[in-house]
C-alpha cells in the first residue's frame, strides 16, 4: 500500500511537471511577469551614473581626459609597458580573452570587462576595493600586472603629467630622488617606505589616490552598450512586434524565459548590468590546489583596512556616504569562494569565463549552472536545474543576444 | 530490469517536475504586506517606511521605523537588531543594516538596506525597550 502511494506521488508529480511543460512550450512569446522581468534587465531601466562622491573629479572632463592618457601609459609600470589598456583592450570589451592576464607577471584572476563599473558597488571579483579610483591604485603595485609603486607613480605624474595634475589638484609635492617605496612591495620598497616621514608618505599617497581618481574618472564614461536583447525589449514596451534588428528568434525568446524562470540565472544577473552587486558560491573549481583564493572571505577584512577605501582619509565622502562599506556584511558561511556576480552583457563574445577562466565556453558554463556540483571549499549557493539539451541551447541561444 | 529503467525515468521525471515547481514558486498568496503591524507578542504596534519611496533594486538606503506601546504610547530608547531574507531562495540580506539614530517620537533611522533581487523579501526587526523585546517579520516585494 505504502509503494503504491509512494508511486502514485512520482507520477503526480511527473506529471505536474510535464504539464507544467506542455504549457510552457505553448507560451511562445512573453507573458505578462516576463515581460516585466525583461523591461527590468534592459537598457530601458539603467539609472544615470550615481555620482562617486569618494572622487571629487569623477565627473569632472579635465580628469576624464587625464585619466585616459593614463588608462594606455605604459610608464605607470615596471618595465614601462605595461598599462591598464595591456588587460583591459578596448576593442575587446575592455578585456583580454585570458583565462589569467599577462602583466609583468602572471595573475591569479581573470580580467573583468569595464563597461558599466561606474556603477558597481564593489570592484574586483571579490570586491576588495569599494570604489573605481581605489581599483585603479591596485594593480598598479601588483607586482604581478604593473609592478610598480606608488612613489614611482608619483614621480612618473611629476615628471610627465604636472600641468594636467596640477590644474586639477592643486601643486604637486617636492617628488625628486624619491625611492621607489611602497608599503604593498619587496623587502627593499617596504624599508624605502618606512624609512620615509609620515609627511612624504601621507604627500604620495595623496598623488597616488588622486591618479587612481583620474583613472576612475575616465572609466566612468565606459558604459553598457545597446545589444539585440535591449532593442527587442524596446519594441515590445512600445506596443510593437520586434522586427529587424530587434526581432529574436523563438530559441532565443525560449532562452530567456529559462534564464528568467527555471534556470532562475536572473535570481543573481538582475537589473540592466545583469548582476546583483554581490559574491556567490556557485562551486565553481579552484585553478590552485589546495584551495588558496577564498575570494569574498579574506576580501572583506582588506577592504575594511584599505587606507583608499570610502572612509579612509583619501576619500572625498563624508563618513555618513560611505554605505556600501559601513553595511557591509560579514558573512563568513556565506563568503568562502564567493565571487561577484559579473555582468552579462557581451558575455557571448569574451570566453574564458569564471572568477580565473575556468572554463572555455558558455555551453560548459550553462552545464556547470545545470549541475550544480558541491563546492570545493564553503557552500555552492546553486541546485540542480534539470534542464534538457534543448534547454539548454535555448539558453545559449539567448545569451549571445546580450 | 525493464522495471527498474521505468521507475528510473519516472524518478528523473519527476526530478525534473519538482525543481521546475520550485523555481516557478510564486509568491504566497496570503502575504501580508502591510507595513504597520503588532509584533509577535503583541508589545508593539511598528509601522516602517522607506526615506525614499522611489528606492530601487541594489540601493543602499535608509527606512525609517516607529514603534509605539498597543495604547498608542510612542516609544523611546528602543533597540532594533534587524535581519532577514528571502524565504524562498534560503538566504538572507546582502548588508549588515543597522539602527543609526533615534529620531524622537518614537522613531527610528535605520540605515544600510539594500535588496539585490526580484522577488519576496522578509525583513525581520527585534525591538527591545527596558524589560521588554519583542519582534516582527514585515514582508516586502521587490519588482
Amino acid at each position: 500500500m505504502k509503494k503504491a502511494l509512494a508511486l502514485g506521488v512520482v507520477i503526480g508529480l511527473a506529471v505536474s511537471g510535464a504539464i507544467a511543460g506542455y504549457f510552457y512550450l505553448q507560451n511562445k512569446g512573453l507573458n505578462e511577469a516576463e515581460l516585466e522581468i525583461a523591461r527590468t534587465l534592459s537598457l530601458a531601466s539603467l539609472r544615470p551614473l550615481p555620482a562617486d562622491l569618494s572622487n571629487a573629479v569623477a565627473d569632472d572632463p579635465a580628469a576624464i581626459a587625464l585619466g585616459e592618457a593614463l588608462f594606455s601609459e605604459g610608464g605607470l609600470s615596471a618595465n614601462g609597458e605595461i598599462s591598464c589598456a595591456t588587460c583591459h583592450i578596448e576593442d575587446r570589451q575592455f578585456q583580454d580573452d585570458l583565462a589569467l592576464s599577462n602583466g609583468i607577471g602572471t595573475t591569479d584572476r581573470r580580467a573583468m570587462p569595464l563597461r558599466g563599473a561606474g556603477y558597481a558597488l564593489w570592484l574586483f571579483w571579490d570586491g576588495r576595493k569599494d570604489s573605481l579610483w581605489s581599483q585603479a591604485l591596485g594593480p598598479m603595485e601588483s607586482s604581478v600586472e604593473h609592478g610598480f609603486t606608488r612613489s614611482q607613480v608619483a614621480a612618473y605624474i611629476a615628471e610627465h603629467y604636472r600641468r594636467p595634475y596640477e590644474a586639477l589638484f592643486g601643486a604637486l609635492p617636492a617628488l625628486e630622488n624619491t625611492p621607489a617605496a611602497s608599503p604593498l612591495g619587496s623587502a627593499a620598497q617596504q624599508a624605502a617606505w618606512a624609512a620615509m616621514s609620515a609627511e612624504q608618505q601621507d604627500q604620495i599617497n595623496r598623488v597616488f589616490a588622486n591618479t587612481g581618481k583620474a583613472i576612475a574618472a575616465f572609466e566612468r564614461t565606459l558604459l553598457p552598450l545597446e545589444n539585440r536583447f535591449d532593442r527587442y525589449v524596446a519594441a515590445l514596451l512600445a506596443g510593437q512586434v520586434p522586427s529587424g534588428s530587434a526581432a529574436l528568434t523563438q530559441q532565443e525568446i525560449d532562452g530567456f524565459k529559462i534564464f528568467a524562470g527555471k534556470g532562475a540565472c536572473v535570481n543573481c544577473h538582475n537589473g540592466p548590468r545583469f548582476t546583483d552587486e554581490f559574491f556567490h558560491n556557485t562551486g565553481i573549481a579552484s585553478p590552485q590546489t589546495p584551495v588558496v583564493d577564498f575570494g569574498r572571505l579574506d576580501a572583506v577584512a582588506q577592504v575594511e583596512a584599505d587606507e583608499f577605501n570610502c572612509l579612509g582619509r583619501y576619500s572625498d565622502a563624508a563618513p555618513a556616504r560611505c554605505g556600501t562599506l559601513r553595511f557591509m556584511s560579514r558573512d563568513e558561511h556565506l563568503f568562502e569562494r564567493a565571487y561577484k556576480s559579473p555582468s552579462l552583457r557581451g558575455v557571448a563574445d569574451r570566453p574564458p569565463y569564471m572568477h580565473a577562466g575556468q572554463l572555455a565556453t558558455l555551453a560548459l558554463v550553462v552545464e556547470h549552472y545545470n549541475r550544480a556540483m558541491p563546492s570545493i571549499s564553503g557552500h555552492t549557493e546553486l541546485e540542480p536545474l534539470g534542464l534538457t539539451t534543448a534547454e539548454k541551447a535555448a539558453l545559449l541561444a539567448f545569451l549571445k543576444t546580450l | 530490469m525493464k522495471k527498474i529503467f521505468a521507475i528510473l525515468g519516472i524518478l528523473a521525471l519527476a526530478a525534473a517536475g519538482f525543481v521546475a515547481f520550485k523555481m516557478f514558486q510564486p509568491l504566497p498568496d496570503d502575504l501580508d504586506l502591510a507595513t504597520t503591524r503588532a509584533t509577535a507578542a503583541g508589545h508593539f504596534m511598528v509601522s516602517i517606511s522607506p526615506e525614499d519611496a522611489a528606492y530601487q533594486r541594489n540601493t543602499i538606503h535608509t527606512w525609517i521605523v516607529e514603534i509605539a506601546t498597543p495604547d498608542g504610547a510612542l516609544v523611546e530608547d528602543a533597540e532594533i537588531l534587524i535581519d532577514g531574507g528571502m524565504p524562498q531562495h534560503g538566504h538572507g540580506l546582502p548588508t549588515n543594516p543597522l539602527m543609526t539614530e533615534f529620531l524622537g517620537e518614537g522613531r527610528y533611522k535605520i540605515e544600510g538596506v539594500r535588496f539585490n533581487m526580484r522577488g519576496w523579501w522578509e525583513l525581520k526587526l527585534t525591538i527591545t525597550a527596558g524589560e521588554i523585546s519583542d519582534s516582527i517579520t514585515f514582508n516586502l516585494v521587490m519588482k
